[in-house]
Formats: structure tokens, sequence, C-alpha cells
């Protein structure tokens, strides 16, 4: 390299230049594991608008058969199907995710031993299964 | 398998770069080497300027940490037969989020600094006269942070973390998990000192999650679950510490969260 | 770094977390019903009656604010994070702070305004 070509080094106080790239705005597209970590923190989204709709269907409720029944009229509109049926798999996605990660976060020792993950995940996805007929029972009978 | 492989190795010279480029090398491919031994091969026979760090080549000292195809990896445990059965090139570069000191060699006194604030060693409040004789500590005592100091600061969790290249301040898993390691150790007395360090934005609260850090550590220290430990632990003090002093019960401040 | 903004966050991660937990165990099935095996007609919907009589009960009632206000902050803490990384819009933080958990603030009193008058 020709010295009198070299670029003038910058100097900092006490050592040259690093090189400190910026991380992009995007660099959630970078990875597929980013993006699965965001699509999960959207599903956050997906609850907030199921409580959204669950207010609404409240307030139909309150004013009477027929403003409950053109809320339901709304909710079998086609973009209504689409949105709902993202919506479950959104929500689907926190319940598994979440029932996945929460074993780590309690480190339950029996006997010297940490209990292995799967054994406090199964009783929640036991205990969700049992809630979810449970609720279904109640509005269905 | 073919008996070569090429490597694209960063390359960044702050006296004459502004930017890294990439440089292609040839090196044989044998069954037992690992990608150090391809850099070593490099600096012996082929281009002696190209730097980078490695020490023990046995996966405890932490130094040979870089990127390799993308992946946080550790040279000296990353075997060149796993890469060279599927592509012809592997990218080698330097460890993402740390400032780039020369070609591979990264700048670690942030994290340096931070692993300090966290005061990773035993805290005592009062000291037993010697007369008492030692600490004792069972083998389920030593189990409950055993995993959480096998750490060797490679800092792949750092390169892991999405949390630590937005959020510089960011405290970062390693550090975490080594402050919950002297938590959960009986000897130590410093929980409180370590929970105001940690208990705020930069710390704890900024993790969210992702867990990229468990996935890379290369000694299975499970950074995320420590972490996600100590944000209970930190609210179980809040809540402590809204009861009036007298009605807290026992082993809040100033003991281990392990008793 | 204020005692005051650590007890804070302790607080709101919990909120997060017990919305975490109800929205995960109770969302999926509600929307399944509601939203898709009602309006499809894989199952009779309730009559109009028949959940009115349910909303009339206390239980209920209670049910269903825990089912609208939890998952709220659950949603205002972890849309504020994404926010701050996934956009990198540090810059807003009060603003973002305010408009999620006021968000999650207003959803909770207008659930319990109207469960409180529902009958």
């Amino acid at each position: 390299m020709n010295p009198s070509t070299a670029k003038p080094v910058a100097y900092t106080e006490f050592h040259p230049r690093w090189y400190r790239p910026r991380v992009s705005v995007y660099w959630w597209l970078g990875e597929w594991r980013y993006l699965r970590f965001i699509l999960r923190e959207l599903s956050s989204v997906f609850v907030a608008a199921f409580v959204i709709a669950t207010l609404l269907g409240l307030r139909a409720l309150r004013n009477g058969p027929e403003a409950y029944a053109r809320f339901q009229h709304r909710l079998q509109s086609p973009t209504a199907i689409v949105l709902s049926t993202i919506s479950f798999f959104f929500v689907l996605f926190h319940t598994i995710t979440w029932f996945n990660l929460a074993p780590r976060a309690m480190a339950i020792r029996v006997g010297g031993k940490r209990l292995p993950d799967f054994v406090i995940a199964a009783p929640n996805y036991a205990l969700w299964l049992v809630v979810s007929v449970a609720v279904g029972w109640l509005v269905l009978r | 398998m073919a008996d070569k492989i090429i490597l694209e190795i960063a390359r960044y010279s702050p006296e004459q770069d502004t930017n890294p480029h990439f440089q292609a090398y040839e090196v044989p491919v044998y069954k037992e080497w690992v990608v150090l031994d391809a850099l070593n091969y490099i600096k012996d026979k082929v281009d002696g300027s190209l730097t980078y760090r490695w020490s023990c080549r046995m996966g405890i000292c932490g130094s040979c940490g870089m990127m390799v195809n993308g992946e946080p990896k550790l040279t000296c445990a990353t075997f060149l037969s796993s890469y060279a059965l599927r592509t012809n090139k592997i990218r080698l570069e330097p460890l993402r989020y740390f400032p780039v000191v020369r070609d591979l060699v990264t700048e670690l006194s942030d994290f340096l600094l931070k692993l300090k604030k966290v005061k990773p060693w035993l805290i005592r409040r009062d000291t037993p006269p010697l007369s008492e004789g030692e600490y004792l500590q069972t083998p389920e005592q030593l189990g409950s942070y055993k995993q959480f100091s096998m750490c060797i600061n490679c800092t792949l969790c750092y390169a892991a973390c999405p949390v630590v290249g937005l959020d510089p301040v960011f405290v970062g898993p390693a550090a975490i998990a080594l402050a919950q390691r002297y938590n959960m150790d009986n000897r130590d007395q410093g929980a409180a000192e370590r929970m105001a360090v940690l208990a705020h934005p930069e710390g704890i609260w900024g993790c969210t999650f992702v867990g990229e850090c468990t996935r890379v550590c290369p000694k299975h220290v499970d950074p995320a679950g420590a972490i996600q430990q100590y944000k209970l632990r930190a609210v179980l003090d809040w809540m402590r510490n809204l009861l009036p002093q007298k009605a807290r019960p026992e082993g809040g401040q100033g003991e281990s969260f392990n008793r | 770094m204020s005692t005051q903004k650590t007890s804070n966050e302790a607080l709101l991660w919990m909120l997060f977390s017990a919305g975490g937990v109800i929205a995960a165990f109770l969302v999926p099935v509600h929307i399944f019903l509601f939203g898709l095996a009602f309006p499809l007609g894989w199952l009779e919907a309730p009559s109009y009656q028949h959940l009115m009589q349910l909303v009339r009960m206390p239980a209920v009632r209670m049910y269903l604010f825990l089912l609208c206000s939890a998952p709220l902050f659950h949603w205002a803490h972890r849309f504020r994070y994404t926010l701050y990384d996934g956009l990198q819009v540090k810059h807003l933080n009060e603003v973002i702070f305010i408009l999620c958990y006021g968000g999650a603030l207003l959803g909770t009193a207008v659930a319990g305004y109207l469960l409180w008058r529902m009958a």
C-alpha cells in the first residue's frame, strides 16, 4: 500500500477509528428467527383486537336483540371471517409459545434436579383444554 | 466431501478502510479441522496480516467467537466438515453488535464495564470469624446456580441478542446470568445491591425474551431463563417493598435468593 | 434511574404476565366460538336470551371483565417494546408509553362500565 495515497488515520483519544455499523430498522427481516419473534410479539395486537370486538359485542347485547343480531351479521361478512381466522392463528401462536416458554422462568427443583420443561408445560396445555371445553359448554348449553 | 473450501473473511483496517470488505481464501478441508485451524492455516501460510483472537482452542477461554455464516459461533468448536458437506463457502465476520477494531477483532470494553456493573463476585454484609469455620454448601445448593457459573464470557449471546444491538445501554444476557449466578449462591448476601443495578429498563426489563442468547450459548448457560427468573424475583421484591418494614417476610434485602 | 421507575417496570411486567396467561388460556376458544364456529354455522349460536342470562350472573361479569382488561395490559407492554425494538422509535418514549397504557386503561374502563350497566 503506497503510504502517500493512504487515507489519514482518524484517531479518537487513545485508539484508531473503530467500525461501528448501525443496526438497520429492518433488522427483524434479516433472520427467520427474528421475524418469528416479531410475529410472536405482534400476536398481542390480535389479542387487543379480540378485546375490542368483545366490547363491541357486549355493547350490542346491551342495546337489545336487534342490535345483537346486527352485530352477529357483521361477524359473518367475508372480511370478518378472514380477520377472525388470522386472529385465531396468531392467538394460538401466542398460547403455544407462552406455554413453551413459561417453564424457563420457573426453576422448580425436586429432589435436587430441575424439573424438565415439558413437566411444567404439559399441565398448562391440559388445563387449557379443560378450560376451553368448559367455556364452550357454558356458552352452548 | 470436497477437499477444499473457500473462506470469505471480513477485512477491516482502520488505517486504510472506512468500511469492511471481504477477502476470499481457499483452505484445505481435513475432517478433524475446525474453522480456527483454517484461520491459523491462512495466517501461517497465506496472509499473515489476518487478525483474530484465539487462545485455548478447546472451548473454555471464550476468545474465538465470530459470526460463521451469520451465526455466532466459537471457531474452535465449529468443524469445517459440517459446512463442506453443504456448501463451498464459509463467511466469517466479527461478532455482531460490537465495534470492530480490526478484521475479526471486536472491542469488548463496553461488555466488561457492564459485567463489572453487576458485581459478579461474592458480596458479604458480615464476615464471620475464621473460628466459625467454612461456608457450607450442599450439592443441591450448588446445583441451583451451577448452570449459570458455566459462562465463559465469549459474548456470543450479545451477538445473538437484538436488544443488545438496538439499545447500547442494555446490560445484556451474560451479565444478568452472572448476576443471577451470585444471587443464587447461598454464600452471597449482595442480592439487593445487584437488584438496584439491574431492576431498571436498561437492566432486566429491557429483555423481551427473544431467546436467541440461550440458543447460541456454547456452554448451555441459558441466560434467557436466568433473566426471566430474575424478573420474577424482582416482582416479588417489589411486592415485598410495598409492605411496611415490620410486615415484610424474612430474607429480603441483602440475603441470597437461595437460603 | 430512580427507584420510582424500577417499581413501575416490575408492576407493568406483572400485568403483562397476568394478561398473557389469561389471553393464552381463554382467548383462543372465544375467537373460535364467536369468530368462526357461530358465524360459519359449525355450531349453533346461543340465543340472545341465553347470552343475556349468562351475562346477568355476577361471576360471568367478573370473568368477562378479567377477559377484557388483563389482555389489554398484556398488549400494551408487548406492543410498547415492539415499537421500541422493531421500529427503533425510542425517541417517542413518552408518547408510546401513554398511548399503550392509556389505551389499556381506557379499555378497562369501558369494559367496567358496560358490564356494570349490562342489565
